[in-house]
């Protein structure tokens, strides 16, 4: 699907509303994934999932991560080919930083989203901190939706989700 | 350049292939695997053979089971350098060609010299060893391979700074994997057996973690099953000398070079992933090509553009642009200048009016291109998932 744009400077705002879901590990959390799937469904909206990568500080920002991407690469093509079949437009992103945060910064200030789906963690080695949360709260004009860890965030989607030769 | 340099500069030897000797590296993930063990076993039984061995350099790094193998065997006294007052101790490269033994033992390659030697590089006194005729025996770790080095400091976060061009691999007669687990390899770090006990939970904390080691690991391997791979089809090609073909004509003739048809749209993205995929699996360059009909892009153009060099930097693919409203003839020239071997297309949107008269993009690139492989890629979202976790 191609949606329509106004034109803008910065970060222009197609007139269909934009979901963004970052993930950065080898799965997204199901419940995430299936919020942002609902959210979609009702309000016509393209699903944007965004792999975010960390740059090690002794590698310039723009290098080349072909490690890192063979972790992202499948997951993207598992959500898209799940979020595809339930009829939902996606339109994936990718983005670098030295932290997470550093890459949803970047990823942010480059396009808008009418909503942000994260997934909260009690894991610290799980990708966004809970400082980063709270940094998504404070510094981002999108609607921000942080699903509470539940037990049932053991069921991931993960790049075993493909289907046929990737 | 010292004046013992110079005396050797003008009678270094000449490098001829004829009587040239044997090299054998012994290659590891990372220090502590055992190649320098291996390297000394080799060497005693080469001994034992009769043959005249001797070792050039050696580093124990301070590992009593290293120090004690290399008992019985012949070390020739290092140089001592003199470097900004610091007193550093060097292989002696003019020492080794003067005793001239059958094979001489060199322990780490990748290593740099002090200013004012011969060469800058153990890796180049290695070569005036093999010139004169002597067979070398030494060690490397593959981060320290110049083409992996990227690779292995993004998996590792870590950046070696002594390199080896990967030429010199593909030169040596031999290549001897020492292969442990990242689990053994650690359990022997814990027994104080890779370094001293005060550098072991630094060591730890660092570079030896199990995801590290068995990047490594996986890499190490890699590198050896391609150079293996490699000789075998320049031994079946039987093509001008051994060096020759390693060098130029046989990664040629066997080299894949991708090029995919991209637009700044959406889809994009899943056809340059699948094309990535093909790349990697192909151990090959990825190229993408939009061929652009000239005029100004739309807002969504533009953004999905970026979308797109994003996604083709990061996957380390190049983004080629090109203005044309000759979209066949545009891509022939592209990949007949890229060298391309294999065109990726996705499905394209049907035809209407006159366009349904037109020959098919893909036909007419097979036209264009003969000898050139042309895919169109499915749009496999488009099949039903499975319930897979």
């Amino acid at each position: 699907m191609k949606t329509q744009s106004a034109p803008e400077q910065s970060a222009p705002k197609p007139s269909g509303e934009r979901i963004l879901l970052p993930f950065t590990n080898q799965a997204i959390s199901r419940r995430a994934f299936e919020a942002a799937i609902r959210l979609a469904h009702a309000e016509g909206a393209t699903i944007v999932p965004a792999f975010l990568a960390r740059v090690p500080r002794n590698l310039p920002i723009e290098s080349p991560l072909p490690g890192a991407c063979a972790i992202g690469m499948p997951l993207l093509e598992a959500i898209e080919q799940r979020a595809t079949a339930e009829g939902i437009p996606v339109d994936s992103r990718v983005s670098r930083g030295r932290t997470y945060r550093d890459a949803l910064e970047r990823l942010l200030d480059q396009e808008h989203y009418d909503r942000v789906i994260v997934s909260g963690t009690d894991s610290p080695r799980q990708g966004l901190s809970q400082d980063d949360l709270a940094w998504l709260l404070g510094h981002v004009a999108a609607e921000v939706l942080i699903l509470r860890p539940a037990p049932d965030d053991a069921s991931r989607i993960t790049a075993t989700g493909v289907h046929g030769h990737f | 350049m010292t004046a013992a340099a110079m005396d050797y500069a003008a009678a270094a030897p000449v490098p001829s292939r004829q009587g040239r000797g044997h090299l054998r590296i012994v290659i590891g993930m990372a220090a502590g695997v055992g190649k320098t063990y291996r390297m000394l076993l080799e060497g005693h039984v080469e001994k034992e053979a009769g043959r005249d061995v001797v070792i050039g350099l050696l580093e124990t790094h301070q590992r009593v089971e290293t120090a004690r193998l290399a008992e019985g065997l012949e070390i020739l006294p290092l140089r001592k350098v003199n470097y900004r007052g610091t007193r550093l101790e060097e292989m002696d490269l003019p020492g080794i060609i003067a005793r001239h033994p059958d094979i001489c033992l060199i322990d780490e390659l990748a290593h740099t010299n002090a200013p004012g030697l011969e060469h800058a590089k153990r890796y180049e006194d290695v070569e005036d060893v093999l010139a004169a005729g002597i067979d070398v025996l030494s060690t490397l770790n593959v981060q320290h391979l110049e083409s992996l080095n990227d690779q292995v400091a993004e998996l590792s976060g870590i950046r070696v700074r002594e390199t080896i061009p990967d030429a010199l691999l593909g030169r040596a007669d031999d290549i001897v994997v020492v292969d442990l687990t990242p689990e053994e390899l650690l359990e022997r770090l814990r027994a104080g057996k890779v370094y001293p006990a005060e550098r072991i939970d630094a060591a730890l904390n660092n570079f030896f973690k199990i995801e590290n080691l068995s990047a490594l690991r996986e890499v190490a391997l890699r590198q050896v099953a391609e150079e293996v791979g490699q000789r075998r089809f320049a031994a079946a090609s039987n093509v001008g000398s051994r060096e020759e073909t390693i060098a130029s004509e046989a990664p040629r003739a066997v080299a894949e070079r991708l090029l995919a048809l991209v637009e700044p749209y959406p889809a994009a993205h899943r056809l340059v992933r699948r094309a990535w995929r093909s790349a990697q699996r192909l151990g090959t360059d990825l190229d993408l090509l939009w061929v652009r009909p000239p005029g100004a892009l739309s807002a969504e153009q533009e953004h999905s553009l970026k979308a797109l060099r994003q996604l083709a930097s990061m996957l380390g693919a190049r983004l080629i642009v090109e203005e044309s409203d000759e979209l066949a003839r545009t891509i022939a020239e592209v990949a007949k200048r890229q060298r391309t071997t294999y065109i990726l297309i996705g499905r394209s949107r049907p035809a209407h009016g006159p366009g349904r008269l037109r020959t098919p993009l893909p036909q007419r690139l097979m036209e264009l291109l003969p000898g050139v492989d042309v895919r169109i890629v499915a749009d496999r979202a488009q099949r039903p998932t499975e319930e897979q976790e």
